[in-house]
């Protein structure tokens, strides 16, 4: 088994934390994992990213240049690694604030979801990031909604643990909206 | 690595530099002196929060130069001591390292570098390889210097740093880079033996025996010859301590050297290639001094084409080229500090050497 994503948008939008969850998640189940922050002069209002690849082998590089998976939660991120995603890859994409006709590759599987309206809608518009990592999980299978559930209390500060029931609504909420997705 | 090495305190999903700080405390090293500096802050901050719960010590000194002074006087106790900052805080330890090493004294001194000249910037980069294995300060002397590619061997390496400084009683330093220092990966640590020789060379009070007397000063008729040519037989005996991670030499059509992250990225390359069929192998020093002359050499008499990858525009590789067989062919490729190299980049470096 081997999979690697990378997961860009804004700062704020919580995408290095769903990294988190999703590389802790993985070490949990027994895979191999190298999480890597991108690592800058970074500003507020700035774009981030980080690449996560789980691998059953031991892992060589945890740079990836052409990724096979994508979760892209703002437009930057797109115009950045659309271009990158391997022919036959996957993009999750944040259609609240990207225009799904901006992606423009026909040979990647683009997923159009609505995260920060599908997190308002469950009341709080901040955990589209739980939206996007919850279809991610429900679409990959690469680990179990269940280990991400087990990774919040490593993973989030000890002062942010009475939030994880409503992010893991949220997580549930993206795998959901997965499922059903994947019936159209 | 860490063989023999007890039970295991688990698994945790930890930051590079996290695990060197990990390491610094399982080896035993209660002295911390540092100044800040991006992109290895995660490394004092871990060890001001863990040092004093220990009973140890962290100080922010006032500069680099003090720092390194302060991590002299206290490893001229017998005590282990450290150091770490990025490459402008380590120019400005040279002086201190250089008397550290004139004076015999252990220590480990931690670089995890930022991309210079100058102040640079704070991306991946391996342009202090040069300063690292050639001295970097005055006079005749080495460090023995150590290039982890993982988060556990940020950890393995910084233990065995502690055990080599005191066995050669000698500094040793671990170069690293922004990515080792801030991805994650799994960690296992365990609890480790503290394996520290008697020091009967310390300063810790003369009372009943003979003083002990530390110093890199020698004015004597014939000291200081004699004094370089026993440091000189120390770096020699160094060489039974190198080591280095090698894959696929037995069919290699070509052979690839890359150390620390870029050692990584190569060997992801090279799985890449190898599928499509151009049988390509990888040494990855991970001891930089002494260098791992002996396997490229031998390898080197039965594979005529060796291709040097780092994240500079040429240092290793002079190594390498001094370490092969006569006709063999050394290429290279790098880029300047700041930039990265990616797999993809790297496997079409190594297919338009082969064909």
């Amino acid at each position: 088994m081997y999979l690697n994503v990378i997961i860009a948008g804004f700062g704020g939008q919580g995408v290095l934390l769903i990294g988190n969850l999703l590389a802790y998640a993985a070490m949990q189940e027994g895979q191999n994992v190298t999480y890597m922050p991108s690592y800058g002069v970074e500003m507020r209002g700035g774009t981030v990213n980080c690449t996560v690849v789980i691998s059953s082998e031991q892992i060589g590089s945890p740079v990836v240049g052409r990724p096979l998976s994508a979760i892209i939660m703002n437009q930057p991120s797109l115009e950045r690694f659309e271009p990158r995603i391997m022919p036959g890859g996957l993009l999750l994409l944040n259609t609240s604030l990207v225009d799904p006709k901006l992606a423009s590759r026909p040979d990647i599987e683009v997923i159009s979801i609505p995260m920060n309206k599908l997190a308002e809608g469950n009341g709080d518009p901040k955990l589209a990031n739980m939206v996007a990592l919850g279809a991610y999980v429900e679409k990959t299978k690469v680990v179990s909604l269940k280990s991400i559930i087990a990774a919040f209390p490593h993973v989030l500060a000890e002062r942010y643990h009475s939030l994880i029931p409503t992010n893991v609504e949220a997580l549930q909420l993206g795998s959901r909206y997965m499922k059903d997705y994947g019936g159209k | 690595m860490g063989k023999g090495r007890i039970e295991e305190k688990g698994l945790d999903l930890v930051k590079g530099n996290e695990a060197l700080a990990m390491g610094a405390i399982d080896a035993g090293c209660r002295l911390y002196f540092g100044y800040p500096i991006t992109p290895q802050n995660d490394i004092p901050e871990y060890l001001s929060k863990h040092l004093p719960l220990l009973g140890g010590e962290f100080i922010q000194a006032e500069s680099e130069i003090a720092s390194i002074n302060m991590v002299l006087g206290a490893a001229a106790t017998g005590t282990r001591a450290m150091t770490s900052s990025s490459g402008p805080g380590i120019s400005l330890m040279q002086e201190g390292i250089s008397y550290m090493a004139g004076s015999e004294l252990p220590g480990v001194i931690v670089n995890i570098s930022r991309s210079g000249p100058g102040l640079g910037g704070i991306a991946p980069s391996q342009g202090d390889y040069f300063q690292a294995t050639r001295g970097g300060g005055h006079g005749d002397y080495r460090v023995l210097v150590l290039a982890p590619s993982s988060v556990q061997e940020m950890y393995d390496l910084t233990i065995k740093a502690f055990e080599l400084a005191d066995k050669y009683r000698n500094p040793v330093m671990i170069l690293g880079d922004a990515i080792v220092g801030q991805m994650k990966e799994p960690l296992v640590r365990r609890t480790p033996e503290v394996r520290e020789p008697p020091k009967e060379w310390a300063l810790r009070g003369a009372k009943g025996r003979e003083k002990n007397v530390l110093k890199s000063l020698y004015l004597g008729e014939g000291e200081l010859t004699q004094h370089v040519w026993k440091l000189h037989q120390k770096y020699e005996r160094m060489k039974e301590d190198v080591l280095y991670e090698a894959i696929n030499l037995q069919d290699a059509r070509l052979v690839v050297v890359a150390f620390g992250s870029v050692g990584r990225v190569a060997r992801t390359a090279i799985e890449m290639v190898q599928k499509e069929g151009y049988p390509t192998g990888l040494i990855r020093p991970i001891t930089l001094f002494p260098f791992p002359e002996e396997v490229i050499w031998e390898t080197s008499k039965r594979v005529r084409d060796f291709l040097v990858i780092e994240l500079n525009t040429g240092q290793m590789v002079e190594d390498v080229k001094l370490s092969v067989a006569e006709g063999t062919r050394v290429h290279f490729y790098g880029k300047p500090p700041g930039s990265m190299l990616t797999p993809e980049e790297v496997a079409e470096v190594i297919l338009s050497n082969m064909k």
